[in-house]
């Protein structure tokens, strides 16, 4: 133990600031927490709740009291803090649930935001673990460091092994045998949205585009399918490419005016074109028929044979063409088959793109417009082609969406889906391909895991956005696969 | 010509509240080039603690209408403002420094965060509220149309000049307003001659949301009626506004508000309401096409 070089505490300081941020929280919870507005016939009438303002201010005075204590290097009073904190309001959620006296005191009334507050001093004691074992917190930071640096170098080396068992993985998940069909489902899901942030990484990855509108183009793809499906009677595999074309032709009408705009005025006007291709869906009513949606789009077929039960007199279905017993599961297997292949085949062209002139120029032009223009990239034609690729993989996605679904309206492409791509993207940790899928699996994954939570899972979902961002903000996976650097120093930011 | 003068008046007053938002994000990302997308919801934050405390005050038995309006607004403004440093100092300042894209995406989980806090807390229902400041000035009638400006109107763009000149004031005169500008200037060269930078971000973004809260309480006063959702529209129309007057300009700001506010007033009235939002995001596009830095921005040099 290196307690004797630790600087003295100012603990007048720490206590200063750890009333002061009680009284904050009494300030941000007084009114939002601490009065209940219910809407009742006419006026609005009120409860209140201040247990739980107060509860909140003591806990914040508390957690910040001790988290400046770990900070400064003393990690035993923390970890007793902790483990009473957790052993206080474990015990009242204990005696709650047994019905003594005791826990009706217990702060707050929702169980999930109990349980979700006891994270706060469990990841305490864990960071006070982790700092006594390690000596001092800057030797438990430096270890970290380390530790981090080598599984980067680690990871770096092995990247295409890691790949390939990730691939083989997904290949084999619905022959595992805890393999069902809500597991099937969710992975489905989640793919769908790592071949959309692979499509968006082209965007703003490598072209270094700040999009916040990718959901429109998404949107244009599942329409263009079901219109074509329902209107016209169009396979689906005919319907993709027309849908993929369709979608990339609107990423050009719609880049070909703005791709001069610098990043932020890109990000404001992309954002436009996401809600205006919503608001123009809903009202369009005749055409896309508005809020409701479009029903009844018809499912892909595995060259021609359906999934069904039963077929028409001359139509084989995929069981009985087989020789199989039907079951629903052929088709959910069938459709996460199809969106596994849809993904690598995006994260196949984007590998393969980077190493042409076209992929380079992007990087390129992310990095330095001004030297591109210099040494002859047109910057409007290269930001046009990774905008309209980006686009066409999302209309793609937006097919197959479509299709998986059977039904599409314009609640599934608000602006939050555009936020959640751009989020596993950066979350991803930019350009990082792997770095990609282990974003999509936590942020979209895992709470579809959690659907009890119901009402407080979107607010988890903020909280872990922001959290993870603190936590690693270059991403989960912080590496840029290595481009061409003339000075690795400068080049690597 | 009644319907036009009677469209202006309105168009004003919304475009008076979208600018004193648009006024947040202008300032931020002046100063630390950011996109703060949680700062409708902060607005949104406004809206609501003004409707509790108007509840509080009322069951108090506070009858006098401007006495309350007065302590409504104080308590928003510092609610709001304490709302604002929160969001700072946890989600954007451990990023500083970090890519240009950590802090929206951190930002924008905040906003979630926030709009699920409230939905959670207060219900997703609607939130009425009677209205409190009725009446106004008949300007002039002519065949049976009255044109009117209600007082709550005028209220409305009242306080937002008068703010807009204080606000105007403290950039120009004031030791902070020159922190601020040095600050955005650049950073390092600012801290070096003893500028607090953090503490000179810290209160941008307290005044950006005390401005923020002053606009809710105007919309709860104004429609009288709020939900947990309404921060976002209002947020993205505000940053509309903000980048069509030239994104870090606080004139600007203020412009590009009211051209969004009479766009959308404009076109609501004399086309289709359905498509006010698409007409906004388009005059957006067109004028973009043309000023690429906006109506009032600063073309940037391009530094190599």
């Amino acid at each position: 133990m290196s307690a004797a070089v630790l600087a003295p505490l100012d603990y007048q300081k720490i206590a200063k600031g750890s009333i002061a941020a009680g009284i904050l929280t009494l300030v941000l919870t007084g009114l939002i927490v601490g009065i209940e507005t219910i809407s009742s016939t006419g006026a609005l009438t009120y409860e209140t709740r201040f247990r739980a303002v107060f509860a909140a201010a003591i806990g914040v005075a508390i957690v910040y009291f001790l988290a400046e204590l770990l900070k400064n290097g003393r990690p035993i009073v923390p970890l007793a803090g902790g483990v009473a904190l957790i052993v206080v309001l474990g015990g009242l959620m204990w005696a709650h649930g047994a019905g003594y006296e005791v826990g009706d005191l217990l702060p707050f009334e929702s169980p999930v935001v109990n349980w979700g507050i006891l994270l706060v001093p469990a990841s305490l004691v864990i960071r006070s673990i982790i700092v006594m074992v390690s000596g001092s917190r800057d030797e438990a930071q430096r270890r970290a460091g380390v530790r981090a640096a080598k599984f980067a170098q680690f990871y770096l080396r092995y990247v295409v092994v890691f790949s390939l068992i990730l691939i083989a993985l997904a290949v084999l998940l619905p022959f595992m045998p805890f393999a069902d069909r809500r597991l099937v489902d969710v992975a489905t899901l989640v793919l769908t949205y790592i071949m959309l942030g692979w499509g968006l990484n082209i965007v703003v990855g490598l072209a270094g585009l700040l999009d916040l509108g990718y959901v429109a183009f998404y949107a244009v793809g599942a329409y263009s399918y079901a219109m074509l499906s329902v209107n016209y009677g169009v396979s689906f595999w005919f319907a993709l490419p027309i849908a993929g074309a369709l979608a990339a032709t609107f990423g050009v009408v719609l880049g070909f005016p703005v791709l001069r705009l610098r990043g932020d005025y890109l990000a404001i006007v992309t954002l436009g074109f996401g809600e205006m291709i919503r608001v123009i869906i809903i009202n369009w009513w005749w055409f896309t028929g508005g809020p409701n949606g479009i029903n009844k789009v018809v499912r892909p077929s595995f060259f021609g044979l359906d999934f069904e039960r039963s077929a028409p007199e001359g139509v084989q279905t995929f069981s009985s063409f087989f020789g199989l017993e039907y079951s629903p599961n052929q088709r959910v297997f069938f459709l996460y088959f199809v969106i596994l292949a849809f993904a690598l085949l995006t994260n196949f062209f984007t590998l393969r793109i980077r190493k042409l002139p076209i992929g380079r120029a992007w990087e390129a032009l992310r990095e330095d417009e001004t030297a591109c223009r210099a040494l002859g990239i047109n910057p409007r034609n290269t930001k046009l082609t990774a905008f309209a690729i980006g686009a066409m993989f999302a209309g793609v996605a937006g097919s197959f969406f479509a299709a998986r679904q059977g039904f599409v309206s314009p609640e599934s492409f608000v602006f939050l889906e555009s936020a959640v791509i751009l989020a596993i993207v950066v979350l991803g940790g930019l350009g990082s391909q792997v770095g990609i899928v282990l974003a999509a699996v936590v942020l979209i994954g895992l709470p579809e895991f959690f659907r009890e939570l119901q009402d407080y899972r979107m607010l988890a979902f903020g909280i872990g956005m922001v959290l993870i961002m603190i936590w690693r903000p270059g991403g989960l996976l912080a590496h840029r696969d290595p481009t061409i650097f003339l000075n690795k120093g400068k080049a690597a930011r | 010509m009644e319907v036009f003068l009677q469209q202006l008046i309105n168009g004003l007053t919304l475009g008076a509240i979208y600018g004193l938002i648009a006024i947040g994000y202008t300032m931020v990302y002046g100063i630390i080039g950011m996109i703060n997308f949680a700062h409708g919801d902060i607005y949104m934050m406004g809206a609501f603690n003004a409707l509790i405390l108007f509840l509080i005050l009322f069951g108090f038995g506070v009858s006098w209408v401007p006495l309350a309006i007065i302590l409504v607004l104080i308590g928003t403004v510092a609610v709001t403002a304490a709302y604002g440093w929160t969001v700072e100092r946890v989600a954007y300042r451990p990023l500083r420094g970090s890519t240009r894209l950590a802090p929206l995406i951190s930002a924008i989980g905040m906003s979630i965060v926030l709009q699920n806090f409230v939905q959670l807390l207060q219900g997703a229902r609607n939130k009425p509220l009677h209205s409190l400041i009725q009446g106004g000035i008949t300007v002039f009638e002519n065949e049976g149309f009255a044109v009117t400006v209600r007082y709550l109107q005028m209220g409305i763009v009242l306080v937002t000049v008068l703010l807009m000149v204080g606000f105007t004031f403290l950039i120009t005169r004031t030791p902070l307003g020159r922190a601020q500008r040095a600050t955005e200037q650049d950073k390092k060269m600012a801290a070096l001659l003893g500028v607090n930078v953090d503490r000179t971000i810290s209160l941008t973004f307290v005044i950006g949301a005390g401005l923020a809260g002053v606009a809710g309480l105007m919309v709860l006063l104004y429609y009288g009626q709020i939900d947990f959702y309404i921060g976002f529209l209002a947020g993205i129309k505000a940053f509309t506004a903000a980048v069509l007057g030239g994104i870090g300009s606080l004139p600007g700001a203020m412009v590009g508000g009211l051209l969004i506010g009479l766009i959308e007033v404009f076109w609501s009235g004399y086309f289709s309401v359905e498509y006010k939002d698409v007409a906004t995001f388009a005059i957006l596009v067109m004028v973009l096409i043309f000023r690429p830095t906006g109506l009032l921005g600063r073309p940037d040099l391009e530094k190599v």
